[in-house]
């Protein structure tokens, strides 16, 4: 017993020295938001491609795991795409770029439009079919987005819902799980990043938003500000940035990086540096 | 010398899968030890109604959905495997046989993510023509079920490959129908192994994730009709866990722990023997 003890105590040694061992660069672990993970690990891969002997981890989770992994020290750099909240003050955020979040209805659906207050009858489960708004005789799928969610976030506190008496017929995880499901059902709608909605639409994804408060969900009118329903996008840190977090923050946050952000659909800010 | 040598890495491997197991269970212990302790029995175990933003933590309509899915999977997929594996020794020609058992290999392998998949891209738009909006429990059973047939299908070959040659040979001898040879010879000696697979693929059912998050629509709320969305406990902790901070992620972990306690229950049911 003592003996397989030791053998294990020698293997699991043997591989953490493994694990280190290839340390000969400087690691910058960045973590957080699905909805920002895709553009900022395109841009490390920039980076790392002007700067030898870097290497950038850009690992997916969640906005809040962005913030933990921060605020424990595991990722110099979260990803975060909301707002930071009241009780998150204790962390500094540098806006990386602006992301519209679109309504999506199956491209069947003749709508193009809703106001403020359909959207939350529908949400509210009092309009049940589509002909109630338009000339379409199909039962509503309300699509929703899981408790905790930064899209949800957003869209609940934009359209003034109160998520407990939201009605959902179906609720989902990531973006890409949403735009499936309204492009499986002619009768969905949900809402999604602008971004990932024209990504897929685009490769053909059956599914196309609808105005809301008379704007319709595209780049330009979320860069010029008219889009009402947008959120900043984040990277996050835990006390003032250095060496190569602060290099890597500022190079996201620099012109070089714009070509990128519209690449994915998002919008530069226009204040960046 | 070989031999201490294979002594000591065998039992290296054992000690370290068994101490992982306890790890495991310390660590969901240790994560959700909080919650245990700041809230009542009542709030999380007995209450259905799930809204951690407004400091509900009720996980008894999940645990439920998960019940009647991983059940009503187990009541499609095990028959059904059972019938299969008993044709491919009683009736099936060998050029079916063979192939068929390399089939549901290769169906027992193939990820969850997969099955989830089709059941979404597939399944899902055909259901929503007479039950919208398609992503509902039914959904999740039939792909779940799908999902544990390969290896009902499996342990029930497996299990009657154990029947003694000199019994089938003595039911020949009987001239026994082809029932009468099931039902008498290889039935009483395979129930127990079959049994504990059953018992295995439930545990397999209960325990997925990505798949039924998929198709099972994941609205909160008792399981109460085929047609309706239900959401299962894996499937909350796969939506939420990376949005979760505080009471809401130690319930997370709480919710694990329960099925993890579970999941070992049905093991322990396995190893004590259970009968048919």
């Amino acid at each position: 017993m003592g003996k397989a003890f030791r053998l294990l105590a020698v293997s699991m040694m043997a591989l953490f020295v493994s694990a280190c061992g290839q340390g000969d660069h400087e690691t910058l672990v960045i973590t957080g938001s699905s909805t920002l993970a895709p553009l900022i690990g395109d841009l490390a891969a920039d980076y790392e491609a002007s700067n030898p002997g870097v290497r950038v981890d850009v690992q997916s989770g969640g906005s809040s795991r962005g913030i933990n992994d921060v605020r424990r020290g595991t990722a110099a750099v979260g990803m975060v795409s909301r707002e930071l909240r009241e009780e998150e003050s204790d962390l500094t955020a540098y806006v990386v770029a602006r992301d519209g979040i679109s309504l999506l209805v199956h491209e069947s659906n003749p709508l193009d439009a809703l106001s403020a207050d359909q959207v939350r009858r529908i949400y509210y489960g009092e309009i049940r079919n589509w002909d109630d708004v338009t000339d379409f005789q199909e039962p509503v799928t309300v699509v929703h987005k899981g408790e905790g969610r930064a899209t949800l976030a957003v869209f609940l506190a934009h359209f003034d819902l109160d998520n407990g008496k939201v009605q959902p017929d179906l609720v989902v995880g990531e973006n890409q799980q949403a735009i499936r499901s309204v492009a499986g059902n002619p009768g969905a709608i949900g809402y999604v990043s602008i971004g990932a909605a024209n990504h897929e639409a685009e490769r053909g994804a059956p599914v196309k938003g609808v105005a809301i408060e008379g704007v319709s969900p595209d780049k330009d009118a979320v860069a010029s500000g008219d889009y009402p329903l947008t959120r900043n996008l984040n990277l996050v840190s835990n006390g003032p940035l250095q060496g190569l977090a602060k290099d890597f923050v500022d190079y996201v946050r620099s012109p070089q990086a714009h070509e990128r952000i519209r690449d994915h659909f998002f919008t530069p800010v226009a204040g960046t540096r | 010398m070989r031999d201490q040598a294979l002594r000591w890495v065998t039992g290296a491997a054992a000690l370290l899968a068994g101490a992982l197991l306890l790890l495991i269970l310390a660590e969901l212990f240790r994560a959700s030890w909080p919650a245990l302790v700041n809230l009542s029995v009542k709030d999380w175990l007995f209450s259905g109604q799930w809204a951690p933003s407004q400091g509900h933590y009720g996980l008894a309509a999940m645990l439920a959905a998960s019940l009647a899915v991983s059940v009503l999977a187990l009541a499609v997929a095990a028959p059904a495997g059972i019938l299969i594996g008993a044709w491919l020794h009683l009736g099936a020609p060998s050029w079916v046989a063979s192939p068929m058992r390399a089939l549901q290999g290769v169906m027992a392998g193939i990820p969850s993510v997969v099955y989830g998949f089709w059941g979404l891209v597939t399944l899902v738009p055909l259901v929503n023509q007479w039950a919208p909006p398609g992503a509902v429990l039914i959904t999740a059973v039939l792909v779940l079920a799908l999902m544990i047939l390969p290896l009902s299908v499996l342990v029930t070959d497996a299990a009657l490959r154990q029947v003694p040659e000199r019994s089938l040979q003595a039911a020949r001898a009987l001239a026994l129908s082809r029932w009468g040879t099931f039902r008498n010879v290889m039935w009483p000696t395979v129930r127990g192994s079959i049994a504990s697979g059953v018992v295995l693929q439930f545990g397999r059912a209960l325990g997925e994730t990505m798949a039924v998050l998929m198709v099972a629509g994941n609205v909160i709320r008792w399981p109460g009709s085929l047609t309706e969305p239900v959401r299962t406990v894996t499937a909350n902790i796969a939506l939420e866990m990376g949005y979760a901070s505080g009471l809401h992620s130690q319930v997370l972990f709480l919710s694990g722990l329960l099925l993890m306690v579970f999941v070992l229950a049905c093991m322990m049911l396995v190893r004590g023997g259970v009968r048919l």
